[in-house]
């Protein structure tokens, strides 16, 4: 948290800020004659005086450099940017450097878009989009690259990276593996979805879409072969999380077998009971998954179900908030 | 986690004292289908809540179709659980359901005026299923931590809920604040004594 309590032992230390205003006079040597103490006194005022979170002066003051030397931001590099995995990038406006394998390239909607496409490496994969006036050589689909001073950005939640005019581009001679975007997340499972509990997929071959009302969206009418699945809502109170169960997945968390499902789907003549008879065994309990994400979902690999809660250390904490 | 769906509600965690006292509803547009609302006093908005708690009563109080009314306690005070022919799988559920037993519930929260001008708080319920202690005692912890972070954040200047609340409301967030640290202190207080008694023979 930002130092926004009032109290004077609260002041952010010195070193900190120090680092902070040596990094900013850095950034500007060849284009200003920016001295680091006295960007470490604009800092220092607008931290410890006026309580301003750290990250917040560090922009303001940049900005004003930015206005004295008449420059965009885009022009100086955030010196020394951090190198970081795709799937780490969760706040947007960050410098950050990448080694990434190009994905995949997608046809760009927007005569400004140079280039547009996924980006991976082992954490998973993200969006990039790199811009005309930026006047970056072209990216190549398989290749992989080093990336320097690319800025994160967000849109509902979900990250992309922009090449810009400061971004260095080395081409690398290695195979990146990129991996799933694998995610963890728990919560109260606190609804199952349409689509859920017995199921029926279509039958042709390499097509694995499910049957509404025994038709599938593809070919048609269909026989139809029966599934477990399903998707369901994970809640923590702040965030809801889209999952989704397999067969393997869901007979584990349901304790119900295709079999079972099939028997209990006879007797009654109604698929629909089985979805019934396992939201009552699953909903408004909590648990904790594992697996990659696809699209909005998380596809469930790894399940547990959270055991008893420490009561004595929340209490610890609850007691310090 | 970045796929929070922009469509779908999340569900609040807040104890019955707190939300018995959200009276005041709001929207954030004018489209007539936005979504509705309730202002918790601690200074955040609810769609849509998630609690767990001990089925106490629950009474068919419909004159012709069955409409089923619950009580639902948790440490701080009573949820009255409203279901009817609209909330098919939700009523059935507490036809079938005997009290006493803990109960997890999705629901959104929804106000009437009674005839003298109070406003109450009810849950009109998604789903209602039964659970055990083992989801109560994690849910009780989950709300306590919930509360007290919105009751530490509720003076922060960006907070445009708990600025709603200081003009909406007069209750003071430090009551809550003691009912979050009270439910953890019980909690922690019956873990103590289950513990003692794990080494007894059962049954006593």
């Amino acid at each position: 948290m930002p130092p926004i309590e009032t109290r004077p032992e609260a002041e952010t230390p010195m070193s900190e800020l120090r680092q902070e205003a040596e990094a900013i006079a850095e950034q500007f040597s060849d284009h200003l004659n920016v001295d680091a103490d006295e960007v470490e006194e604009r800092l220092e005022n607008l931290v410890n005086e006026y309580r301003v979170p750290l990250d917040e002066a560090r922009r303001s003051v940049t900005n004003s450099y930015l206005d004295d030397a008449g420059m965009e931001r885009e022009e100086i590099g955030r010196g020394g940017s951090e190198q970081v995995l795709v799937n780490d990038i969760d706040r947007d406006e960050q410098w950050v450097d990448l080694r990434v394998k190009l994905v995949d390239l997608w046809e760009p909607r927007s005569d400004a878009i140079s280039q547009v496409g996924l980006l991976g490496d082992e954490s998973g994969t993200i969006k990039f989009v790199s811009f005309v006036t930026s006047e970056l050589p072209k990216l190549e689909e398989g290749a992989s690259y080093q990336l320097s001073n690319v800025v994160t950005d967000e849109y509902e939640g979900r990250y992309s990276v922009k090449l810009n005019r400061t971004t260095t581009i080395t081409e690398i001679d290695e195979e990146i593996e990129v991996g799933d975007n694998a995610e963890t997340v728990e919560g109260a499972l606190v609804d199952i979805q349409s689509g859920s509990g017995l199921i029926k997929r279509c039958p042709e071959e390499d097509c694995t879409r499910v049957l509404q009302n025994g038709r599938c969206s593809e070919h048609g009418q269909g026989e139809g072969e029966f599934d477990l699945r399903i998707k369901g809502v994970l809640d923590d109170g702040r965030t809801v999380t889209e999952v989704i169960f397999d067969r393997e997945a869901t007979e584990e968390l349901t304790g119900m077998t295709l079999a079972e499902a099939k028997e209990m789907a006879m007797d009654a003549l109604d698929t629909t009971v089985v979805a019934e008879e396992m939201a009552g065994d699953i909903l408004g309990r909590y648990y904790r998954v594992t697996g990659p994400t696809f699209g909005r979902y998380v596809l469930v690999d790894e399940q547990e179900e959270p055991g008893p809660v420490d009561v004595e250390s929340a209490l610890i904490k609850a007691r310090s908030i | 986690m970045s796929q929070s769906t922009p469509t779908r509600e999340v569900a609040r965690r807040v104890f019955a004292s707190e939300f018995n006292d959200a009276g005041y509803t709001f929207k954030e547009s004018d489209d007539e289908r936005a979504p509705v609302y309730a202002l918790l006093p601690t200074g955040a908005s609810a769609n849509r809540v998630f609690f767990v708690g001990t089925l106490t009563e629950k009474d068919d109080v419909g004159d012709d179709a069955e409409y089923w009314r619950a009580r639902i306690v948790d440490p701080t005070g009573t949820f009255f659980v409203y279901a009817g022919q609209y909330q098919p799988e939700a009523a059935s559920a507490i036809r079938d359901l005997e009290a006493p037993a803990y109960v997890a519930v999705v629901g959104k929260p929804r106000t009437y005026e009674t005839d003298d001008g109070t406003i109450r708080v009810s849950v009109r319920p998604e789903s209602i299923t039964e659970v055990d202690a083992t989801v109560r005692d994690r849910w009780v912890v989950e709300t306590a931590e919930r509360t007290l972070e919105r009751v530490d954040a509720f003076e922060e200047e960006a907070n445009e809920y708990g600025r709603m609340a200081r003009e909406e409301y007069e209750f003071d967030p430090a009551t809550y604040k003691a009912a979050a640290l009270a439910a953890l202190e019980d909690l922690d207080e019956s873990d103590e004594l289950a513990g003692e008694t794990a080494d007894s023979p059962a049954g006593v």
